[in-house]
């Protein structure tokens, strides 16, 4: 009698976990950088679900997510690789793989994990089942050896990743349907110092955007032939360009309609670029250094946040009439910002609240705030799905 | 050439920097910030290095702290290192940079 209980405990219990089935599509994970973990969510009662420990350093780390939506790849500073489980909440796989490393991309059947490195500087290929290494590009520059840093690393269509190498001024194309032997495409003089590079969201355009002078490079996957293209020359017109406190990212521009939102550099202004011709059509002026420009997914607002000392306020901004329609402060050095897919919640980390927080962006008002420490990156799993991301 | 100008003003300025106060207490718990957060974002929370170089102590060897102090002020002209003078005095940046030389940061 007592054993019938003993077994009808234990199988209750079972059934109890089991009764938790749940899919991904409202989850996804907050960095929390001081402490090297992460932060599970959910999106839809708007809570943490759990911690994952043991990260390492991850100052400015990012995130990709596998096609099942159930794992994260992330890509710490210390060289580290991690393989996250959001439904059992732990690490699952850890990997050191270099020095000092920068981000991370996945290929899109999902089989490779691409790695970018400072040092040393290149790209390395991973088994996204195993973490075991696949495959390596070091982004060797001139013919003395040296190593360029790598950055804006994505994935693109066709089993490929591009990026760019830092100090070589460089943007390589690969593929990788055999990640020992991969074929690549290298574009030399792209320009000085690309800094980081994206792709649009059909997997078409990598653009890099450059540091060392006023532009970006644009190169057209559906052309290799035709090479980089140089767009929004000069767009600081010779003016003294503002101190950067912090590097604006091209991960974050927006795409809203045909138009896309870049982070001007040095200058405290978004800047309008029409994608049909690449040319710019307007400048939004805004509150300070933009770091991350946003479009809400249906592509009538964009937000903004913005870098030291201007990194409490947040911007948002009306796309059709191009205005600044409201001037936030949410929180104390807000970091990072990231929509719901279908946009009704804007999630922001504020590190120095130690808080993230979620807003209703139609009334602009907070709906939930969830305690994190020093929260930086925030993604969700939604990103699974999207060319890029 | 930019580099031989920085060497320039920095012999001019080294000597005024180098007899900078130290910033009171509560400054220097938001300078500490500043280093790790601000800082960090480009040279590494632990100052490992990023898209800039590593600053700890063995990478600034044989560096004065005036010369360091000075490339906080000033930045690096062309380069992603911005000039912090707008935000930071001069007593402010030969304090960080003399905790950068000495790694006695948290
Ligand atoms: C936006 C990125 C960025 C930020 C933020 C930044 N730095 Fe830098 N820093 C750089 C880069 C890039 C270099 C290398 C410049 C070069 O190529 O000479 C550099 C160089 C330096 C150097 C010279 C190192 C050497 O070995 O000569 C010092 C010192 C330094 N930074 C201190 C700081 C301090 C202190 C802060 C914060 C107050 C800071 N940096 C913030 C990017 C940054």
């Amino acid at each position: 009698m007592r054993a019938l209980l003993l077994v009808l405990a234990v199988l209750l219990s079972w059934a109890a976990s089991a009764g938790e089935l749940r899919g991904t599509g409202d989850l996804g994970v907050v960095v929390e950088r001081a402490t090297g973990s992460l932060l599970v969510v959910e999106t839809t009662g708007r809570t943490a679900l759990g911690r994952v420990e043991g990260l390492g350093d991850l100052s400015h780390a990012s995130v990709v997510f596998g096609r099942d939506g159930r794992h994260a790849y992330v890509f710490g500073r210390d060289g580290a690789l991690s393989k996250v489980d959001l439904l059992e909440q732990r690490l699952t796989r850890r990997v050191v793989q270099a020095g000092n490393a920068i981000g991370g991309a996945i290929s899109d059947d999902g089989r490779l994990i691409a790695v970018s490195n400072y040092e040393p500087g290149g790209v390395r290929l991973f088994d996204a089942g195993t973490l075991q290494q696949v495959g390596d590009v070091p982004a060797r520059w001139a013919d003395d050896g040296r190593l360029s840093k790598t950055v804006g690393l994505v994935d693109i269509p066709g089993r490929g990743f591009a990026w760019s190498l830092y100090d070589a001024g460089e943007i390589w194309v690969g593929r990788f349907d055999d990640p020992a032997r991969p074929a690549l495409r290298r574009y030399p003089n792209v320009g000085r110092l690309p800094y980081d590079g994206n792709i649009t969201a059909d997997g078409r355009f990598y653009l890099a955007g450059l540091f060392g002078e006023d532009g970006v490079a644009l190169v057209d996957l559906w052309d290799p032939d035709a090479g980089p293209r140089r767009i929004l020359d000069g767009y600081g017109r010779g003016e003294e360009p503002l101190p950067v406190f912090k590097m604006p990212h091209l991960g974050g521009w927006a795409a809203a309609g045909d138009e896309l939102f870049l982070p001007a550099v040095g200058r405290h202004e978004l800047l309008v670029v029409d994608r049909r011709r690449w040319a710019e059509v307007a400048r939004i002026p805004v509150a300070g250094q933009p770091v991350f420009a946003v479009a809400r997914p249906d592509g009538r607002q964009v937000w903004v946040n913005f870098a030291h000392p201007t990194n409490g306020v947040v911007q948002v901004i009306d796309v059709p009439s191009r205005a600044v329609i409201a001037t936030l402060e949410p929180g104390r050095a807000v970091l990072h910002m990231e929509f719901t897919p279908r946009g009704e919640q804007l999630w922001l980390s504020a590190r120095d609240d130690d808080a993230v927080i979620v807003l209703d962006p139609w009334s602009l008002a907070r709906i939930a705030t969830i305690p994190a420490h020093k929260p930086s990156g925030i993604f969700l799993a939604a990103r699974a799905n999207r060319i890029g991301q | 050439m930019a580099r031989t100008a920085a060497l320039a003003i920095a012999l001019v300025l080294g000597p005024a920097l180098a007899a900078a106060a130290e910033p009171p207490a509560a400054r220097q718990a938001e300078l500490l910030h500043l280093l790790e957060q601000d800082c960090g974002s480009c040279h590494g929370l632990t100052r490992k290095g990023g898209l800039g170089p590593p600053l700890l102590p063995a990478d600034l060897d044989g560096k004065d702290v005036a010369i360091i102090a000075l490339v906080i002020l000033e930045g690096v002209h062309g380069t992603p290192m911005p000039p912090w003078k707008s935000e930071l005095s001069d007593e402010d940046a030969v304090w960080l940079a003399a905790r950068l030389k000495q790694g006695d940061v948290p």
